[in-house]
């Protein structure tokens, strides 16, 4: 059992790096979002990891128990607010690439790139309506 | 029995993140999405984090799925097919993975109780929470007391967050331009309209369950901010865009973020004029504990009420970039 007791942190780096994955060889822009978002949820992952106690319960305080082993609220705080912060900004890139789509007609990367490049022929349309 | 479910739930977590990256079609990917918050959810709550699982359960399988879903329907819900797998990223990828993986034997297995991170602040918080605030929630204790600055400025980044969505997809509510068809929202649809019209007072009446009862059990703003929001994304989807805006208008959503986070520097600088420093509490009442409890209630409704507000905003500027 002593093994399994690092079983959480290996799962940690595997779904940290499927999440980084997703964002550096994915050229749709809305994978890459949800790839970041996984790479988040990695790292909230860890910080839970390491608030268990063995034999702890939840840090609410019961009354009249004595000796009670309670696990650690502080990593549970910092994880609480950056779920809430989390989706607010996804949800501002989303509304970025909301507006790529817009102005270029496609969220891929590549499509996004060729349109960008240097044409003199149509320098005077303006890309963005 | 709890490590097998752990291990087990941990392997589902790994399999639902490679099918995200694996598909092709993004409405699928989302929904993967949905349930990996779900999953995460259930692993939070075996890790003894209950408010941490609350919360993710309502943002991540909630209000995320949502907004993620009104963006695919926005640009496009199949991701083009872009050649060969690139090698070099594998590459990078895996050789990271093995040197995290070799550096976690470093680091204190699961559940010790002489880990670092539990040595420092945290068994000062667990003893002074009785003596201080005299509530049963530690979590609710150091979120809205201990470390109140630090949430202040999450709420905040929420806020600024909105900002930007609202500029960015000019959250005028769909006021600019006619609008041509009433959306009909899932009226249509009888089996979401008559389970959904029955869900909503009671998702509500649990939203306001969790903000008021947070100090005593898992619950708080944060939590409750995003249950209500996600009850009124509902009614939303079920009723449509407009009928949502005429019951919710978009103002009165920004109105309460702005008031929510007013109320939150408000409580601070009352703690000021009556002579403390900035968000402390035990000036608001001669009994140092009860002035304490009254804080950390006050700052709560301000957090629930700009969580709320926030992500019904953001929800509705996306919704309303539809038509």
């Amino acid at each position: 059992m002593e093994i399994l007791g690092y079983f959480n942190y290996w799962v940690f780096a595997i779904v940290l790096m499927i999440g980084l994955y997703a964002v550096i060889a994915r050229g749709n822009l809305i994978k890459k979002l949800l790839g970041l978002s996984i790479f988040q949820s990695a790292v909230f992952l860890m910080y839970i990891t390491m608030d268990k106690v063995e034999g702890g319960t939840a840090p609410i305080i019961q009354p009249g128990a004595v000796d009670q082993l309670y696990s650690n609220p502080l990593p549970q705080v910092l994880i609480l607010t950056a779920i809430v912060v989390g989706v607010s900004t996804t949800a501002l890139g989303l509304a970025i690439v909301v507006r790529i789509r817009e102005a270029y007609g496609s969220i891929e990367e590549a499509d996004i790139l060729e349109e960008d490049i240097y044409d003199p022929e149509d320098q005077k349309e303006d890309p963005i309506p | 029995m709890i490590t097998v479910f752990g291990i087990f739930l941990l392997s589902l977590l790994v399999i639902t993140a490679l099918a995200i990256v694996q598909t092709r079609n993004l409405f699928v990917a989302v929904m993967l999405a949905a349930i990996f918050s779900l999953l995460m959810a259930a692993n939070f709550f075996i890790l003894d984090a209950a408010d941490v699982a609350l919360t993710e359960a309502a943002v991540g399988a909630g209000v995320t799925t949502v907004i993620l879903l009104s963006a695919l329907a926005l640009t496009a819900e199949r991701e083009k097919r872009s050649g060969s797998i690139r090698w070099i990223s594998v590459a990078v990828v895996a050789v990271t993975v093995l040197i995290l993986i070799y550096a976690t034997f470093d680091k204190p297995a699961l559940g010790d109780p002489d880990a670092p991170v539990h040595q420092h602040v945290a068994p000062w918080y667990l003893e002074k929470t009785p003596v201080f605030m005299d509530i049963p929630n530690v979590v609710t204790a150091v979120l809205a007391s201990f470390r109140g600055y630090d949430t202040l400025g999450e709420v905040f980044v929420v806020f600024v967050a909105m900002v930007g969505v609202l500029f960015v997809l000019g959250g005028d509510g769909g006021r600019s331009g006619p609008i041509t068809t009433p959306d009909p929202g899932l009226r249509h649809h009888l089996i979401p309209k008559v389970v959904g019209r029955l869900l909503l007072p009671f998702i509500i009446l649990f939203g306001l369950y969790v903000q008021f009862h947070g100090e005593y059990g898992p619950g708080g703003g944060f939590q409750a901010g995003a249950i209500i929001a996600t009850g009124l994304i509902l009614h939303a989807l079920l009723e449509g865009e407009q009928a949502a805006l005429r019951s919710v208008p978009a103002g009165a959503m920004q109105a309460l973020v702005v008031a929510g986070a007013s109320l939150y520097g408000g409580v601070g600088v009352a703690c000021m004029l009556l002579g403390g420093s900035f968000l402390d509490y035990s000036v608001l009442h001669p009994d140092p504990v009860t002035g304490r409890q009254i804080g950390i209630i006050a700052i709560e409704l301000g957090v629930g009420m700009a969580v709320c507000g926030a992500l019904l905003s953001i929800f509705h500027a996306f919704a309303a970039r539809e038509h």
